[in-house]
């Protein structure tokens, strides 16, 4: 019986060296005082709610995260939902999550969802998009999504978030926020900018196109 | 004895390990790692403070070794403002075989590495210093290339074709090894160039060539305020350290600047005012124009006051290879910064192709 002791104390302890995530994985299960657990909209294993507009948070960057939930906590990122929620956390809360969702596994599952707008196959929209996100419009200056967010738009290092397997509604709605100033521009003000250089249908195409991209690369 | 339920425990515990273990290995823990060697690095680098700040990077020249201007740069070209000529749209590519190369030739030119794996040895792309796959004006475009040879080169001291200058990019920024003259990737280059080239006048003078020359900077560029520069304007995209960001396929999505990454010392990204012309012309991406001339020329100095790999030319000294091909104040080879010469790693490091390289 001792030895059976023993074992489990060796294996909580190899438990607890090993992982840094037990506070986040706790507030995203369960909440934190009045925070919501982030599951419930987020999804279990933090693939987001596509009708809904809820991203996907899985297998994006720690910083860019807990970026995002510093601003929402001092209101510089406006949302109605997240704003109360970021403000229950405390800091070391909002990093520990952060740390969880950006260690999970991008989903695999991750269906491309139906666009918000256009149907599926528009070959205007789609081919708008497409140019935008693999070759932006150089004529203004204006840089491929890619460039920055990677191929593919699977996200780059910790500052550059995935943005395939999101939603175009949520796709669409952020580049809205920033044309509006209604979410910060972000490091080096880039988002700003670049939003400001798209149309309304531009955002909706290249919304739609990386909505119709899988979260991971094919091989 | 040890009962089911025991190696219940013990399997658990020992899966979360594995899932540490395997976020270690998966680059994960990389980035804070780094970012605290490149910290220590620049503690030293400003304990210690180099020479380079105290030298002027000499307006562009024609001195022995240096690219002459008029390839590098357009002198007399406004940023954008005066450049009449337009490359087709690529929806205009023709069909047919030499259609299929010249999208050859293009899929070369935007993901080098990966389509001619034979003859690069950094995970740099053309497109990572031609923007917009070799169209746009001001950085350095492919179609103004196209129309300005065959040319005498200072670099090269004889008359070069566009096949032997894409040659030396691959030998020097790309720090591999030059196809021969006809191979399959120069032809489809050559053919996606002269493509992008069509209705241009054959003129080396073209509006849009290379990088708009910048005016000498009104201080002596500073390494310590081009290290500043670069912490707020280029390290988010270029990293800390230099080294880029990459995917987990090593597809450089934001290339190295330095470092053995990067393109070696016999490169013209290596001089310092070619760096400077491409920075204000180009950086940071989506906000041209927004650093000063000043700033462009302090980091342009900051970048090139880095170690990278040895200039091929290597005559066996650095000195040596300083008067031979260096021998200007635009180039920071063999010049010591922080108690180290520049360019003093020993003779070029036989040519390894990339292993992998997919976006």
């Amino acid at each position: 019986m001792i030895a059976g002791w023993r074992v489990f104390g060796l294996g909580l302890g190899l438990m607890l060296s090993a992982s840094c995530h037990a506070d986040g994985a706790a507030i995203a299960k369960t909440g934190a005082g009045a925070a919501l657990a982030c599951q419930t909209c987020h999804g279990p294993a933090g693939e987001g709610m596509a009708q809904a507009g809820f991203p996907r948070l899985a297998g994006l960057g720690a910083r860019y995260l807990s970026r995002q939930l510093d601003a929402f906590a001092d209101g510089t990122r406006v949302n109605d939902v997240m704003m109360p929620i970021a403000k229950a956390l405390s800091a070391a809360d909002r990093a520990a999550v952060s740390a969880y969702y950006a260690a999970l596994p991008v989903p695999t599952a991750v269906l491309p969802t139906a666009p918000a707008s256009a149907p599926p196959a528009a070959p205007v929209s789609a081919s708008v998009g497409a140019t935008l996100a693999t070759r932006g419009r150089w004529a203004d200056k204006l840089p491929a999504c890619e460039q920055c967010h990677g191929p593919g738009g699977r996200g780059v290092g910790p500052d550059f978030p995935a943005l395939a397997g999101q939603s175009a509604t949520y796709l669409s709605n952020q580049l809205t926020a920033w044309k509006t100033g209604a979410r910060p521009p972000g490091p080096m003000g880039l988002m700003a900018v670049v939003s400001k250089q798209l149309s309304e249908a531009e955002v909706r195409a290249v919304a739609d196109h990386y909505a119709s991209l899988p979260a991971k690369a094919a091989r | 004895m040890i009962t089911a339920r025991q190696w219940l425990y013990v399997g658990g515990a020992l899966a979360v390990l594995a899932i540490g273990v395997g976020l270690y290995a998966g680059g994960v823990f990389d980035y804070f790692g780094r970012q605290a060697y490149s910290e220590r690095k620049m503690a030293a680098l400003k304990s210690a403070p180099p020479d380079a700040a105290a030298s002027t990077p000499r307006p562009p020249n024609d001195l022995a070794g240096d690219p002459p201007r008029a390839e590098l740069t357009a002198p007399a070209a406004k940023a954008g403002a005066s450049v009449a000529f337009r490359p087709p749209p690529e929806t205009e590519m023709p069909a047919g075989e030499f259609g299929d190369v010249i999208r050859r030739g293009r899929e070369i030119f935007i993901d080098t590495p990966r389509a001619a794996p034979a003859y690069v040895g950094n995970s740099l792309r053309c497109v990572s210093c031609h923007l917009d796959a070799g169209r746009l004006a001001d950085s350095s475009p492919l179609w103004a290339a196209f129309v300005s040879y065959p040319a005498y080169r200072s670099k090269t001291k004889s008359v070069t074709t566009f096949q032997q200058r894409l040659q030396g990019c691959f030998e020097y920024s790309m720090n591999g090894r030059a196809p021969p003259l006809g191979a399959p990737e120069l032809v489809a280059l050559e053919s996606y160039a002269y493509w992008l080239a069509s209705g241009a006048p054959l003129d080396p003078k073209i509006a849009g060539r290379g990088y708009p020359a910048l005016a000498p900077p009104a201080q002596t560029a500073d390494f310590a305020r081009g290290e500043k520069v670069y912490a707020q304007h280029c390290a988010l995209c270029h990293g800390a350290d230099g080294a880029g960001q990459h995917t987990q396929n090593r597809y450089a999505v934001f290339p190295a600047l330095w470092g053995s990454d990067s393109f070696n010392w016999g490169a013209g990204m290596g001089r310092i005012s070619n760096a400077a012309a491409f920075v204000k012309a180009n950086m940071p991406l989506g906000l041209p124009g927004t650093l000063t001339d000043q700033q462009a020329w302090d980091v342009a100095l900051y970048m090139n006051s880095h170690e990278r790999p040895q200039d091929p030319r290597y005559t066996g000294n650095v000195q040596g290879t300083r008067h031979d091909f260096h021998a200007t104040e635009d180039s920071m080879y063999g010049r010591e910064v922080a108690g180290k010469v520049l360019g003093a790693s020993g003779a070029p490091k036989p040519f390894k192709p990339l292993k992998e390289s997919r976006p």
